[in-house]
């Protein structure tokens, strides 16, 4: 069985995040690295392949200045191989620019299921997998808390507001997988040395034949004002000499909770 | 452009339709004159006047779908009725299906979607608001291109009110072929056991980050809360480790909670917890950093060992 897995490279969340002067825009010009996100997906892609007793994990990355640093992540954690989309015109995409240029890149490889993670760290949109899936005309099951695959058919345990619902899905379909899915593994030594041969094919929106379609006009929005938001001061903060507990309960009590 | 017609994405709850789509419904009455509703299942007739008293005049019924998931056919009926004759905005939750249907929407119509909004106005035309790093800093935002936007709005941006309106005349609303999209079902469902409040409902929030140390130290969260009548909630941090579900999971990719009083114990308070509960009337925090970065915004901070003040406040709270 054969797994696409979407994966963003995303600005260091250690770091000090900023905006594009201008655009205003989120500034993508520094470090990335792999989302968090997607190490859920990137794992799960190899179990299931795994389970199945055979196939390949290929990662579709959409990214600046042919950032391949997440990508190299992946790879050493066990994909086989990438495709990864990268393009100064591509600046300023949105969540369906996004999906378009995603949609493009996964037709260039074949796939019996899709991964991604529900949404991203830095945008979290939330909307461009299922964007994706209809570009693609695929079935989708987004916040996946569970992913099994059975023949030709996926089930998946659904995060819902009051629980969760178990679904079943015909292949080939897009899931999206939510936070501790799996344990991601750590990529081993030999794999982190494998990663570096192992191929990824480079392309651009021409080669997509996605030109217009894309980029900050291909966005079909803007940013009109960036402000600091109101901010919330502290109160009284103490160091516990054995009194916090009671200092809580004359809080609660103050506050008329109990 | 002047917002002249709003449709709200009126999803049905346990409860009739659910909060936050009511919310939205009185958010479209401030700004357009036409409020119209689009909803599914099979009480839709028996929702119409909650929806009407929310203030829309048409809800249209896309009626029973089974066991299919509703992101696809909803989506699908959605597009249809926009070819027939386009509102201005379409409002919709942020939701597990909300997001699905905004989806599926925005790519059959081929027109950009806004998420994760806290705050909407007309400035002859309607401009969005969202909180980004972490809710340090507020954007506005707005779509460039013809209509209609596509908006996805985060619950408690709104306060729900009702306007004593008449029911909401229903019209059914056919699902167009889905094709090979359309064929993700349900085969059951299960109810998380939950005694007391949902995490949005809640008076009181009770939350739990890394500090608690260990998984089993859960148990000590979720005592706290059922003893105030409140919600038991968590980081993200403890949910990427396994330990609770992602349903407990508060901030910027989890739920946002506006409680009376949140308590947060060993959350060290990183900015995407903080866009979860900033809103939160009163905010207790407990943690052995003197540095965490939840002490510059709670009301009463206590610098401390939460394995000591926890259990001591659980013990006080049952001897009272």
């Amino acid at each position: 069985m054969n797994v696409v897995v979407c994966v963003k490279q995303i600005p260091d969340p250690a770091a000090p995040p900023a905006l594009e002067p201008g655009t205003n825009t989120l500034d993508r010009s520094g470090k990335l690295i792999l989302d968090d996100s997607d190490a859920y997906g990137v794992e799960m892609a190899l179990q299931l392949v795994d389970a199945a007793g055979g196939g390949e994990v290929t990662l579709v990355s959409m990214a600046p200045n042919s950032e391949t640093s997440g990508l190299r992540t992946a790879l050493a954690m066990g994909a086989a191989k990438a495709v990864l989309v990268s393009d100064p015109s591509l600046k300023g995409t949105d969540a369906l620019g996004t999906a378009k240029v995603l949609a493009a890149a996964c037709k260039r490889t074949q796939f019996d299921l899709i991964l991604a993670a529900t949404e991203s760290t830095d945008g979290y949109t939330g909307t461009t997998p299922v964007q994706l899936a209809e570009l693609l005309a695929l079935p989708s099951v987004t916040f996946a808390k569970s992913v099994a695959v059975d023949g030709m058919t996926v089930r998946v345990e659904r995060q819902t507001e009051a629980g969760y619902d178990e679904v079943t899905c015909p292949l080939p379909a897009v899931v999206t997988v939510t936070a501790g899915v799996v344990e991601p593994r750590y990529p081993s030594f030999k794999g982190i040395m494998a990663a570096k041969s192992k191929p990824i094919d480079e392309v651009t929106v021409a080669d997509l034949g996605l030109e217009g379609q894309v980029g900050q006009s291909g966005a079909r929005q803007e940013i009109t004002s960036v402000a600091a938001a109101e901010s919330r001061g502290a109160g009284e903060i103490v160091v516990d000499e054995g009194d916090g507990a009671s200092r809580i309960v004359a809080f609660l009590e103050s506050a008329k909770v109990i | 452009m002047p917002v002249s017609t709003i449709w709200v994405l009126a999803e049905p709850s346990a409860a009739g339709i659910s909060t936050s789509s009511l919310e939205l419904l009185t958010a479209a009455r401030s700004l357009a004159s036409t409020v119209e509703a689009i909803s599914w299942g099979p009480d839709t007739a028996a929702n119409a006047a909650v929806l009407g008293d929310f203030g829309a005049t048409r809800v249209h019924d896309v009626g029973d779908l089974g066991p299919a998931l509703p992101g696809v056919p909803v989506a699908a009926a959605l597009a249809a009725l926009v070819a027939a004759g386009a509102p201005d905005a379409i409002l919709i939750p942020t939701s597990t299906d909300g997001r699905d249907v905004a989806g599926r929407l925005s790519a059959k119509l081929d027109r950009p979607v806004l998420t994760n909004i806290v705050g909407l106005r007309d400035e002859g035309g309607l401009v969005t608001e969202h909180a980004v790093f972490g809710g340090s800093i507020t954007v506005a935002a707005k779509f460039t291109g013809e209509g209609p936007g596509i908006f996805v709005v985060r619950a408690k941006t709104f306060t729900a009110e009702p306007a004593g309106t008449a029911p909401a005349a229903v019209v059914a609303l056919g699902v167009p072929d889905t094709g090979a999209t359309g064929l993700a079902t349900i085969t059951s469902s299960h109810k998380e056991e939950r005694s007391g409040p949902s995490l949005d409902e809640a008076a009181v929030v009770v939350s739990g980050g890394r500090g608690l140390g260990e998984a089993s130290a859960y148990s000590l969260i979720e005592e706290l809360a059922g003893l105030l009548g409140g919600a038991a909630g968590a980081s993200r941090a403890i949910v990427d480790a396994g330990w609770v579900p992602y349903s407990h999971q508060v901030g910027q990719t989890g739920k946002t909670v506006k409680p009376s009083v949140y308590l947060a114990f060993g959350i060290s308070g990183a900015t995407q917890h903080l866009v979860g509960m900033k809103g939160s009337k009163t905010i207790v925090a407990v943690n052995k950093d003197a540095d965490a970065p939840i002490f510059s915004i709670a009301d009463l901070g206590i610098v401390g060992d939460l394995h000591k003040v926890l259990p001591a406040l659980i013990d006080a709270l049952k001897n009272r």
